[in-house]
């Protein structure tokens, strides 16, 4: 650090010193900044289908059944006359939707419950321990689409499945932050302090493992998106009229040798979609270690 | 001695290993007594695996000691639960030995100053802030590092937010474990000269953690030796220095440097055999017969006997059948040294 940074820097307050710091090193990751961008405009384009997409997402054009691009429909029609871009942008609702919710929901509930069994130890943790083992063993689509398939396909109960689905994984790294982080000795300083627990694990349990948690839930996206889109393409989430990624793959099935296409589309909107969630989840890993300065 | 502000009787701490096969007991710390007066700084040495950080711990029960007692002003805290201990945290604090994970990276140096303050109550707000600008005028820490974070600090500096924290409440016992090991040399004499002056002003008590004996020598009243887990010796500073009667402190005292190059190369310098034995097994009678270089004198008492730690006058107390029977060891005389 240069000695005319120092004194400059001392003027500003030190939020906005930490957030500039955060932004300048965002800046020299290139994967991290595209990854943002696509996933802004992703999630951009859930919020804005309305006033963006060309066409409602079931308005029909009989004209042009199975039509290739034109510049009346610039990724083509499906089988129904149905404007396939208008459908993908829908479709984002579904996916961004199902994504962030289900990782929130598996962040609410794995949270706690981590840090809970981390701090403390005892029985508790044992038990919460064995359990999460006991769920890490079954692959997440099939903890996913059994839950999806006791609670009935909508949306909203694929979101709740696939946010438990998630939840185990996510324990399991709460708990082991939190293990890690009660032996810090800034922790026994504050338990020195005279400070209650609860005071220890919202002032310096939480926010030491705020990073990592950002960053799993980052990578936690793209595996709900593409989950949800599962869950669609087995009929266990959106029902049919509505658009999803998943139900355009499954309705593309029958017409897979004709107009393959329209299976290619929201392949790629899938692909593309959780590649940004990664590439920025990646990225905030390097970024958000407070320990490295620059 | 007026009474005294800490009293520990009998403090063990076992740490039970669990493990497939190997089970066993850490015997990190084994029946250790002292007490410290007012406005006292008492020295604890020792070499790693000793067991010093652990009655560090338990001091300020950060850990629950095995059995023992130790005594706060007279109250009893050995069993006190974590809420109970909470407002008797007001009369101590700690300073760690590592700088750099002993200051919470999120919080800015000015919070972490201030929150012992915040936690027991004693200032909010505006107040707060005075307060923690104070000590840090009193630490030697310009005003402006409170806004700054811990990694933005030097490891002299930090140990000066450390210093401040523990300061914070004015606690009447300071507890530091090796708070200059992990400095720089040229930065190790600088907090030393600051915790002896602020001692000097605000008149606390402190147990001072070190396997330096120099530092000891400098800063502390009185000092105790600790050998795996137990105290082997304990004097004023003056004549443990001048007067060592245990074989281990003269075989530590031996082993240190003085400033004249002829006189150090003329010194007798006592060796010691091999290394700590594992307190997962001590040995049995004297802990330290197995690296004494007089086990063949104290021998068979010292294999079958624990040597108790007895008074040989003027508050030297000395754990060691040799000087038990009248013999004196004599390994190491520093009077053969200008002091």
């Amino acid at each position: 650090m240069s000695f005319v940074d120092t004194s400059a820097a001392l003027t500003v307050n030190p939020r906005a010193r930490r957030r500039r710091l955060l932004r300048r090193r965002f800046a020299r990751r290139p994967l991290a900044i595209i990854g943002l961008v696509v996933a802004l405009a992703f999630i951009l384009a859930a919020i804005l289908a309305p006033w963006i997409a060309p066409y409602s997402a079931g308005a029909t054009d009989f004209n042009a059944l199975l039509a290739h691009s034109s510049s009346k429909h610039l990724l083509g029609t499906d089988e129904l006359g149905r404007d396939v871009l208008s459908r993908i942008i829908w479709g984002a609702r579904a996916s961004i939707e199902a994504g962030v919710l289900a990782t929130l929901l598996a962040m609410a509930v794995a949270v706690p419950v981590g840090i809970v069994a981390g701090y403390y130890r005892g029985w508790a943790d044992a038990v919460i321990a064995r359990l999460t083992d006991v769920l890490l063993a079954f692959p997440f689509l099939i903890v996913a689409v059994g839950l999806a398939a006791i609670l009935g396909p909508s949306l909203t109960n694929a979101t709740i499945a696939l946010g438990i689905g998630a939840a185990p994984a996510l324990i399991r790294v709460a708990r082991g932050e939190a293990l890690a982080l009660r032996e810090e000795d800034y922790v026994r300083a504050a338990v020195a302090n005279g400070a209650s627990d609860a005071r220890i694990l919202a002032r310096h349990v939480l926010p030491n493992m705020l990073s990592t948690l950002i960053v799993q839930a980052t990578v936690a996206i793209p595996t709900a998106i593409i989950g949800e889109a599962v869950l669609s393409f087995l009929g266990l989430g959106v029902q049919p009229p509505t658009p999803s990624w998943g139900v355009m793959l499954a309705d593309a099935q029958s017409y897979l040798s004709q107009a393959p296409r329209l299976a290619v589309y929201p392949g790629v909107a899938i692909f593309l979609c959780s590649l940004s969630f990664n590439l920025l989840g990646d990225g905030l890993r390097d970024i958000l270690d407070p320990r490295t300065t620059r | 001695m007026t009474e005294p502000v800490l009293e520990v009787e009998g403090l063990v701490k076992h740490f039970p290993v669990r493990g497939l096969g190997a089970k066993g007991v850490v015997h990190a710390v084994d029946g250790v007594s002292f007490r410290i007066g007012r406005g006292e700084l008492l020295g604890l040495v020792g070499e790693s695996g000793s067991g010093k950080s652990t009655v560090a711990n338990c001091v300020m029960r950060l850990v629950a000691p095995t059995a023992g007692a130790i005594r706060l002003n007279g109250t009893d805290i050995t069993r006190l639960s974590r809420r109970a201990l909470r407002p008797l945290r007001r009369s101590m604090h700690m300073v760690f030995q590592d700088p750099y994970s002993s200051l919470d990276p999120r919080m800015t140096c000015g919070q972490i100053v201030g929150e012992p303050l915040d936690v027991q109550g004693l200032a909010r707000g505006r107040d707060l802030d005075v307060r923690v600008s104070q000590l840090f005028d009193r630490v030697g820490l310009r005003d402006e590092l409170r806004f700054r974070y811990p990694h933005e600090l030097s490891g002299g500096q930090r140990q000066r937010v450390g210093l401040a924290r523990a300061l914070a409440v004015s606690p009447e016992l300071l507890v530091a474990d090796e708070p200059v090991s992990a400095l720089d040399v040229s930065v190790q004499a600088s907090i030393l000269n600051l915790l002896r002056d602020l001692q000097e002003e605000l008149g606390f008590s402190c147990l001072f953690i070190t396997h330096d004996l120099a530092t000891v020598e400098y800063l502390c009243d009185r000092v105790a030796v600790m050998y795996l887990g137990q105290i082997v010796e304990v004097a004023p500073t003056r004549e443990l220095f001048g007067n060592p009667k245990h074989p281990y402190t003269q075989s530590l005292l031996s082993a240190g440097v003085v400033p004249d190059p002829e006189v150090q190369r003329s010194r007798t310098r006592v060796v010691l055999e091999g290394d700590l034995p594992s307190p997962l097994e001590p040995p049995s009678g004297c802990r330290f017969r197995t690296r004494c270089p007089l086990e063949p004198r104290s021998a068979p008492q010292s294999h079958d006997e624990e040597p108790p730690l007895v008074d040989v006058g003027d508050g030297h107390l000395v754990a060691c059948h040799l000087v038990r029977r009248g013999e004196t060891p004599d390994l190491y005389r520093p009077l053969e040294v200008a002091r």
